[in-house]
């Protein structure tokens, strides 16, 4: 069901955990559904320079964050903003049809934390 | 990789018994039972007789027996054929918020045909409230239809009382048996009962046959239309290997039940205690007064269908009432209805047991669910 790079990430995420004063925080999802992902991201000269998260939900939702949190690293704001959904599942070798949504949740979950990265920056 | 099946309220391995004498009815003893020739008597004698065993279980006439192909038919075959012979507006139905989705959606086709549907509640325990229930019944009521065991916690309804209600005020009650015949004993005329529902794949016997005890001059309208077989009731040519089959794998169950539920329901204690043990913050879904192979637990913060999939990867085969292993939005109904928060419901598994499950299988399980929490945990905001 789940491809080999998902469950390697959702064996073995990468990122993981709360990070102490982080630049950005973007927190996304509803528990009431089942899942909930909060980014962290530390930022210098406009560049993603650290990242980790803390997600609640299934294998597809923790896989997708952790991946998505790899493909930030070392990226500039306005590169990352350039990720979707379909890249994360794409890198992920592909998500089942009814765990699309949890690639999803990463993709909102760069923005909510970019956007809180800016609010707080300005 | 060893299979290690905890999940034997999804569906169960077919007793050794049960094989052996259904395939002597598919390749020598293969009549149809409506032939009237020597093989054709042969079968419909067969089939007598399972209905005479069948109904000796539950205390009922054989002729009250109706062959059917799944819990599901069942359950439909009681609600609907019963309704269809009332008018919408002078027909309202009870079933609780627990049931089986062969029971809960059957009501709401009938709620979409203009019958008038109203849902019993439970406690946190998921034991049907009696006061409620009492509550919610009008003139009107003429069916109500209450599971005897659920099949997500196990829970074991007060049956008795329940028939104490619908005997009073005169209303049919119909009650899913499908997680309990086999397990406990059942006795329609003692709590009286006038339908009732079982299949067989829940008790070691084959998938797709099942049965309807249906109490004489309870009349209901049939599904399906064609020959005389099962009374009218339920045409089709009969299936005689799998109600064989059926037959065979309720009488190791009666016969071996002592035994079993003593072994059962002590794996299950040691797999409670075992996890209560080793792992925090658990909450146990399964009360006390519940079927012997059945514990539902909660792990809030983890989402279920992350723990059924480590599981699964380990040949551990479990369930969950999360959302995201149904692809459903909502977590399980029941889970919600015993007032469980979006994390526990979410987070709950059923580890349900079979005699075919062993000791070191549990002590297997309890340290992989461990290990597997405290992974999980790491990557959770919720610990
Ligand atoms: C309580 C209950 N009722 C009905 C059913 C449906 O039975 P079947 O699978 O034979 O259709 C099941 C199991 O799936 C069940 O657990």
């Amino acid at each position: 069901m789940y491809s080999k790079e998902v469950m390697d990430h959702f064996r073995h995420p990468r990122n993981v955990g709360k990070m102490e004063n982080p630049d950005g925080v973007g927190k996304v999802g509803d528990p009431q559904c089942g899942d909930e992902m909060i980014i962290y991201i530390k930022v210098e000269n406009n560049i993603i320079k650290d990242v980790s998260f803390e997600t609640y939900g299934c294998a597809a939702a923790i896989s997708s964050s952790s991946m998505t949190t790899e493909m930030m690293k070392g990226k500039t704001i306005e590169e990352v903003l350039q990720i979707t959904n379909k890249q994360v599942a794409d890198n992920l070798g592909g998500l089942p049809a009814n765990k699309i949504h949890c690639s999803v949740l990463a993709e909102d979950g760069i923005r909510a934390a970019i956007d809180d990265y800016r609010k707080k920056s300005k | 990789m060893n299979k290690i099946y905890f999940d034997n309220n999804a569906t169960t391995r077919v007793d050794d018994e049960a094989i052996k004498i259904m395939n002597e009815y598919f390749s020598s003893e293969y009549g149809n039972s409506s032939s009237a020739h020597g093989m054709g008597i042969e079968a419909l004698e067969t089939i007598d007789k399972c209905r005479e065993k069948i109904a000796a279980y539950i205390n009922c006439e054989p002729s009250e027996i109706i062959f059917t192909g799944s819990g599901t038919e069942s359950d439909n075959m009681a609600l609907l054929g019963y309704c269809h012979l009332k008018k919408p507006d002078e027909c309202h139905i009870i079933v609780s918020e627990i049931e089986h989705s062969a029971i809960l959606n059957t009501a709401k086709e009938l709620q979409k045909e203009g019958y008038g549907v109203s849902f019993a509640k439970v406690n946190r325990e998921g034991i049907i409230d009696l006061d409620y229930l009492e509550s919610i019944i009008n003139e009107k009521t003429k069916i109500i239809s209450i599971m005897y065991a659920n099949n997500e916690t196990g829970a074991i309804q007060p049956i008795k009382e329940i028939s104490e209600i619908t005997r009073k005020r005169n209303i049919v009650f119909h009650t899913d048996a499908v997680q309990y015949i086999g397990k406990g004993y059942i006795d329609v005329k003692k709590t009286e009962i006038e339908m009732l529902s079982a299949s067989g794949h829940k008790f070691h016997a084959p998938k797709g046959v099942g049965f309807l005890y249906l109490k004489k001059g309870i009349h209901i309208k049939p599904l399906i239309f064609g020959g005389s077989h099962e009374r009218k009731i339920r045409p089709g040519t009969v299936n005689v290997p799998y109600i064989v089959s059926m037959t065979k794998a309720l009488d190791v169950a009666y016969r071996d039940k002592e035994k079993n539920t003593k072994y059962i329901a002590g794996l299950r204690d040691t797999l409670k205690t075992g996890i209560l043990d080793s792992i925090d913050n658990i909450v146990i879904n399964t009360p006390n007064n519940s079927v012997y192979n059945t514990l539902n637990i909660s792990i809030p913060g983890i989402e279920g269908e992350a723990m059924l999939f480590s599981l699964s990867e380990m040949g551990i085969y479990i369930s969950t009432g999360s959302a995201c292993s149904s692809g459903d939005s909502k977590p399980s109904h029941v889970m919600t209805a015993m007032g469980r928060s979006d994390l526990e419901a979410h987070g709950s598994l059923r580890l349900s047991l079979s005699k075919y499950n062993s000791q070191d299988e549990i002590d297997y399980v309890i340290k992989s669910l461990k290990e597997i929490v405290d992974r999980i945990r790491k990557i959770s905001p919720y610990k």
